[in-house]
């Protein structure tokens, strides 16, 4: 029982003994630490070029982080039921020659060009889901194996040329549809002078973190990827939640490529490809924004913001576009590391 | 002789602290017990001697000689080896036994090293614990109590001087228990000072030669075992607050019969058995590692769903998945908390809510006060010792994780309640709530069935005891005819003594 005698004593000394700085700074850079990083970039892009600072390049970038940012809410959502959603690049390829294909080789209105790549998308989101629940493939590997039907399907449809105005048949003359205005308005067209797709985009955002954070439907799809067994075994439809993941997905990176066709007026193949890497690397960002340690739609947001703040700027300073990928890179891992250096501890 | 000190040991998480000053010595061919309850310190002292956690203060000494211990590879290099709770995250499941025991010699040995030689090495290993298995056999197909003692055999593979063992019978059966304990004896006279860590206070006194109890990050007892009684370790162990054992001796009344199972096939041992639980019953069925007490509760809850149905009140349903066990009116509380119970990364809010949720939601939207307030009323009625509802459940001992894992199923008001060894790693206090916890849920007119090999747990308040062999159900005792021979005598098919396979 002498210990007890030390109580108070060893207790005053703990409680007495100053967090060293390292314990001070670290939670903080946690937290805060992505956003300090934008802070950052922004400042000294602003410093070193004066065009940076406009409302006119301000819009610009998130016009051009929009699609990105809806390709990397579906990744998000994957990711948050514990999966991975490979596919989505290639989903957007394909809603890109879709709706191009319904405007340009069918002559249909823009509602049927927005509403048939959904469908399609859907269906993409249905066949992941049978690989991932039916099958019990694991999530990473059943899609990827989609990305590549996906991608062969689109390309085989097109024959691998891209869809475009007044475009040659291969059976004489030419396409008899065009991009509709009232098509490229969503992608090219500006409310209050401010861009559309940076509009669907923020409203996206909006609406899925409330969803997310508020709902039910939300809740579980957070529990079923917190703790699968122990979520079946509580009642939750564990397997139906992960289908519902993997449509809404699908459902994004649709929207992604049919505003990709709508900002660029051409049905272009393999469009989406590139946009996998960002929106993973966006929706990973996101992990570490306010410390959330998870997939959280804000965070995602603002992962795709920095990556769209760093290309923009760097451009400006024309450093080439192969040597953005170096601070792509750079930053995820930043990101990343301090993410899990936290959880380690 | 060697001499490990561990002297004023201090180690704090964030604003928790959780050693305050620890002192603690073993020594060579000493068993010095740990005991504590949850959240008193044992497994982080553990952790800092095996070079898991860094230590905030203090010294650790080998022989007067200052030891720094920052990593595993550190402890293991002064003879110090962790025998973990959890077997599974310490070997390789899909190497042979033979590499697993072996393991050393792929860090620190030879590039090249023939299977004739592991196998050989391998072989000597086993049988200085007392296993006789094919080496070449992969580890997938071990018992849990095989692959402890392949973890054992591994940690003998080097000159060690002392070893540390975290609760080593938690899921063992009496038998696969008193193995050990001969291994362990044999150990202590190859002069290994042993680190024992456990709950179980018989086999502590029979076993250990030094006792050393933690409560809230300092030493209440250090004596020789010899010296003190079970009764002082468990003061110790709770402070002042007496254990009452409970002691339930008046007959509840009971009603009409709530579920029933006729010839009911379980997959998981593909036999079949039948028993039914009645208003206000508590039901224990027991049965030994192994003895398929595990896959006939999840059959019953439809988390591994039997093909056949089973009658609740009465109505035949089919319970094909735990959705349609949770309607009917069932709840399960399964054995592998962390795993299957609770969700580790979620407040005890949203563990106890669960599910319940659709009664807090309108529209689809999560009415959080109406879910924050019903959540608390639960959490003092069970007692989970919280600072605050939001805390995550990884941040709370295991006792009040389990409290968890069981209040998500008051919430629902279900009508039969199925518990899997709810008391398994946790400590005498948090035992006292699960049990009177139950109790409760049976004064209400709830049917529970309780699963479990500790007998000591059913002999003290079920009203009829069912014994599990093979699947199946080798013998049924009322509460006055039941004792712990009679139990163990159908436990172990009939022939007590023998061994099982």
């Amino acid at each position: 029982m002498a210990q007890y005698v030390h109580k108070e004593h060893v207790e005053n000394d703990i409680n007495t003994t100053k967090l060293s700085l390292q314990e001070k700074i670290f939670p903080f850079l946690y937290r805060y630490g992505t956003l300090l990083v934008i802070l950052l970039t922004v400042i000294g892009f602003s410093l070193a070029n004066d065009k940076f600072l406009s409302y006119q390049n301000f819009t610009d970038i998130l016009r051009s982080v929009s699609i990105i940012t809806l390709l990397a809410i579906g990744v998000t959502i994957s990711l948050i039921v514990g999966g991975f959603d490979l596919s989505v690049g290639s989903t957007a390829s394909l809603a890109t020659v879709t709706s191009a294909a319904a405007l340009v080789l069918y002559r249909q209105e823009t509602i049927i060009a927005i509403l048939i790549p959904i469908a399609i998308g859907l269906l993409v989101g249905l066949l992941n889901s049978f690989f991932v629940v039916k099958v019990r493939l694991p999530d990473l590997l059943a899609t990827l194996a989609v990305m590549y039907i996906i991608n062969g399907l689109h390309l085989t449809f097109t024959k691998g040329f891209s869809i475009y105005n007044n475009m040659p048949l291969s059976e004489g003359g030419t396409a008899p549809g065009v991009f509709l205005p009232s098509f490229l308005f969503i992608g090219q067209g500006e409310i209050w002078s401010v861009p559309v797709p940076v509009i669907i985009m923020l409203i996206a955002v909006i609406v899925v973190h409330v969803i997310l954070q508020q709902t039910r439907f939300g809740r579980l799809l957070y529990i079923t990827g917190g703790n699968e067994e122990a979520a079946r075994l509580s009642g939750v439809p564990v397997q139906r939640y992960k289908m519902y993941a993997y449509l809404l997905s699908a459902f994004f990176a649709t929207l992604a490529g049919i505003l990709l066709a709508a900002r660029i007026g051409t049905g272009q193949v393999s469009a989406g490809a590139p946009l996998l890497m960002d929106g993973v690397a966006a929706a990973f960002i996101g992990f570490s924004v306010f410390g959330a340690g998870k997939p959280n739609v804000i965070g995602t947001f603002v992962g795709a913001v920095l990556i769209g703040i760093l290309l923009n700027g760097l451009t400006m300073l024309n450093v080439p576009y192969y040597a953005q990928d170096i601070v792509k890179g750079s930053i995820l891992i930043g990101a990343l590391a301090f993410m899990y250096y936290e959880k380690k501890k | 002789m060697t001499t490990l000190s561990l002297t004023s040991i201090q180690k704090s998480f964030g604003e928790q602290i959780v050693l305050k000053g620890v002192d603690f010595t073993v020594k060579s061919g000493e068993v010095h017990a740990l005991l504590g309850a949850n959240g008193a310190g044992k497994s982080t002292l553990m952790k800092i001697l095996s070079g898991d956690y860094e230590r905030d203060g203090g010294v650790i000494t080998l022989d007067a000689e200052e030891l720094t211990i920052k990593t595993p590879a550190h402890a293991k290099a002064a003879g110090i080896e962790m025998v973990v709770q959890e077997v599974d995250t310490a070997l390789v499941s899909s190497l042979s036994i033979a590499e697993n025991v072996t393991m050393n010699t792929f860090i620190t040995g030879p590039a090249f090293f023939s299977w004739k030689k592991r196998y050989k090495v391998a072989q000597e290993l086993l049988s200085r614990v007392g296993l006789s298995l094919d080496p070449a056999m992969p580890l997938s197909q071990c018992s849990l109590a095989e692959k402890q003692l392949v973890l054992i055999a591994k940690a003998i593979s080097r000159n060690i001087s002392f070893i540390i063992l975290d609760e080593p019978t938690a899921a063992l059966s009496t038998k696969e228990a008193q193995h050990l304990f001969s291994v362990l004896r044999e150990l202590q006279k190859q002069d290994v000072g042993i680190i024992y860590i456990s709950h179980r206070l018989p086999e502590i006194m029979e076993l250990s030669t030094k006792v050393t109890v933690l409560k809230d990050g300092y030493v209440t007892l250090q004596k020789e075992t010899s010296g003190c009684t079970s009764e002082e370790i468990v003061r110790s162990m709770l402070g002042n607050e007496l254990v009452e054992l409970l002691n339930d001796e008046e007959d509840r009344i009971l009603g009409d019969t709530l579920l029933e199972v006729k010839q009911f096939s379980v997959p998981g041992t593909g036999e079949t058995l039948s028993l039914s639980v009645r208003e206000g019953e508590i039901v224990g069925v027991a049965g030994l590692v192994g003895a398929g007490k595990t896959e006939t509760a999840r059959a019953l809850f439809g988390a591994d769903p039997s093909k056949d149905s089973l009658y609740m009140k009465g109505r035949k349903v089919r319970i094909s998945n735990p959705q349609k066990a949770i309607s009917a009116g069932i709840g399960f509380v399964p054995e592998e908390r962390r795993k299957e119970g609770i969700l580790v990364d979620y407040n005890v809010v949203e563990n106890l809510t669960l599910p319940v949720l659709k009664q807090f939601t309108k529209f689809g939207f999560i009415q959080r006060k109406r879910e924050k307030t019903e959540a608390e009323k639960w959490i003092k009625q069970l007692g989970i010792k919280t600072q605050k509802s939001s805390l995550l459940l990884n941040h709370l001992s295991g006792g009040n994780q389990q409290k968890s894992s069981i209040g998500k199923w008051l919430l629902t008001d279900g009508d039969v309640f199925i518990f899997d060894e709810p008391t398994k790693g946790i400590d005498v206090g948090a035992k006292q709530d699960v049990f009177q916890c139950i109790k409760n849920l049976a004064d209400n007119k709830k049917g529970v069935l309780y699963f479990t090999s500790e007998i000591q747990e059913l002999l003290a308040f079920c009203d009829r005891i069912l014994v599990i062999y093979d699947g199946k159900i080798a013998g049924e005792l009322t509460k006055n005819e039941a004792t712990t021979e009679k139990i163990m005598h159908y436990a172990t098919g009939g022939h007590y003594g023998t061994v099982r396979s």
